[in-house]
């Protein structure tokens, strides 16, 4: 085949470069929220109040690092970054292999249950978290599923829904011809949903997957509602809490904190930005 | 096939399906029963139809959330979307920098709920007493324009985001004939492009709809509802109701309100699906 591939000309006008400036400007718009807070981590407490928020971090203001050590101590922090990590981690991989086997049976097998497991993915995804919240959490309770190391199981009933629908939306335009050639070379359904149907799979499992991970690693009602906040806290869960239990609040230490707990989001997200926006694009379409 | 298939359910649905008993079905349905009872703990439940569906309505609270939540869903639709699609529009010019501005814009995503409200606790205060206004949890008119600015920060990148990948699917092809028979930018953007582009704003508008309606976490955390309730929505007002209420028949109300709160989610997905699937186009 002859190279015939076409190098594309970009034409820029005089307005362009406007566009470019007024975005620029709206970026630096957008960034400086998390600026303002990494500014403010650094600065002394009497320099954090509301009519220095704006000051920068300098001379007698400038803190270092004590907010950091201060505020890892007294949150905590480390704990409840484990318990959030614990509880992402294993939730994402749980609902990704479980609803990705329960949306291939759905969208293989033609029965009334598989239907029915179907419409009732898609209704779940349009019910509201306080609907259940009580009864949820007692039901929890009374499970004994209320520690980091088994709540997956309750994400994985309340997350299930989105991920089979999207699941279930890939897998019914796959080719069946590819896994009845496997069938026919002796596989057992497991042989070909592990050796075959996953691996085709490997967008959606992607885009799933950072879809469930924004959900489980931000949410803060379902874990503070569940858990036993005494001995657990994930993340969200410790700042909120430390903003309410103390009189006055300390912000240094507070947006410390804050800093440490976006920071490596920001830092995974610069790093594979490509599948996230993918990701959002996939699950865009399929709803 | 299928009957291979059939024989491995234990495997292939049982986990999903038993964990999603656990964590919906059961819930669900619990909760519909418990919406009709008046109880304080679960040992005693006491059936009492649906008195608490009345004092729902008769809830002062819940009514005034109701419509902040209404106003702020609105407000926050038109809002992102507008500017979600203009910028969108910029950004599939091919202009330079196109990619730093998309990952920046989209970045505020990543943040968790309750994190972002605290940032913007902080920012719009410092604003606010710049400019000799009153702080957030005094003005219930500050706290709302907050949640919108706050709701617009985040979501504007999500939508984007969804507007690209629709705008990159225009045919140029499309475009270029509208040009030759003598249309104008503005005439390709109302004929062509928002046309052609429909499924994206129905997503979009859906998905801004009912997050904006289903709002918990950044109310929670930037105002917490102050000024005396002020600024509660209906998520919040829900939660106040079950959990910081003193008395015995306020849980069962609030499991009520959970219900009718389900129902206006339910309802207005429907309208703006069907709403705006009746737009739709092909090419």
């Amino acid at each position: 085949m002859a190279k015939t591939k076409e190098k594309e000309i970009i034409v820029r006008k005089p307005i362009d470069n406007v566009i470019t400036l007024i975005l620029a400007l709206l970026s630096l718009l957008w960034i400086y929220p998390v600026v303002m807070i990494i500014f403010n981590s650094l600065k002394v407490e009497s320099a954090i109040s509301t009519d220095k928020i704006f000051s920068l971090p300098i001379g007698e203001a400038f803190n270092g690092v004590a907010n950091y050590i201060h505020g890892v101590q007294q949150m905590d922090f480390l704990q409840s970054f484990w318990y959030s990590l614990v509880i992402t981690v294993s939730s994402v991989v749980l609902i990704i292999l479980c609803c990705s086997m329960c949306a291939w049976y759905v969208s293989r097998v033609n029965s009334l249950v598989a239907k029915c497991i179907y419409y009732l993915c898609v209704f779940s995804m349009v019910v509201p978290f306080q609907m259940v919240m009580f009864t949820l959490s007692k039901t929890a309770d009374s499970l004994k599923l209320n520690t980091p190391y088994n709540i997956c199981i309750i994400y994985l009933g309340f997350g299930a829904g989105l991920a089979v629908f999207m699941f279930t939306g890939f897998m019914k335009s796959m080719p069946l011809e590819i896994e009845e050639a496997a069938m026919i070379d002796g596989c057992n359904p497991l042989q070909i949903f592990f050796k075959v149907v996953l691996p085709i799979t490997k967008p959606t499992v992607i885009s799933t997957a950072i879809l469930e991970t924004m959900w489980v690693w931000n949410d803060y009602l379902l874990p503070t509602l569940v858990l036993d906040i005494k001995k657990y806290k994930t993340i969200p869960m410790n700042i909120q809490y430390f903003r309410g239990s103390y009189g006055s609040v300390q912000m240094g230490a507070m947006m410390a904190c804050i800093v440490i707990t976006i920071i490596p989001i920001i830092v995974l997200y610069l790093v594979c930005q490509k599948y996230i926006i993918e990701g959002v694009v996939a699950g865009a379409v399929k709803g | 096939m299928e009957k291979a298939i059939k024989k491995y359910w234990i495997i292939f649905i049982l986990p999903t399906m038993a964990a999603f008993l656990i964590g919906f079905v059961w819930p669900f349905i619990w909760g519909i029963y418990l919406s009709l009872n008046k109880f304080q703990t679960l040992k005693k439940v006491e059936f009492v139809g649906f008195s608490n569906y009345i004092k729902v309505f008769q809830d002062e609270t819940f009514l005034h959330a109701f419509w902040f939540t209404a106003l702020f869903t609105l407000v926050s639709t038109i809002v992102i979307n507008v500017l979600a699609f203009a910028v969108a529009m910029l950004l599939t010019r091919k202009i330079r920098g196109t990619n730093v501005f998309r990952t920046v814009f989209f970045m505020p995503n990543l943040i968790g709920g309750i994190v972002l409200g605290y940032i913007w606790q902080s920012l719009l205060n410092g604003l606010l007493y710049i400019w000799d206004k009153p702080l957030l949890a005094l003005s219930a008119t500050e706290g709302f324009w907050g949640l919108v600015i706050l709701m617009g920060w985040q979501q504007i990148g999500y939508m984007m985001i969804i507007y690209i990948a629709g705008l990159q699917n225009v045919s140029p092809d499309l475009i270029e004939a509208a040009q030759i028979d003598g249309a104008s930018a503005w005439d390709v953007l109302k004929h062509v492009k928002i046309p052609m582009v429909m499924p994206s704003i129905t997503i979009c508008t859906f998905l801004t709809l009912t997050n904006s309606f289903k709002l918990f976490d950044q109310n929670l955390s930037l105002t917490g509802g102050e000024p005396a309730k002020n600024t509660q929505m209906l998520a919040l007002n829900i939660y106040d109701t079950y959990y910081a209420r003193s008395g015995a028949q306020w849980k069962g109300i609030g499991q009520a309100k959970a219900v009718v709160f389900f129902v206006i989610v339910v309802a207005i997905s429907l309208i703006q699906l069907k709403f705006t699937r009746s737009k739709e186009v092909q090419a």
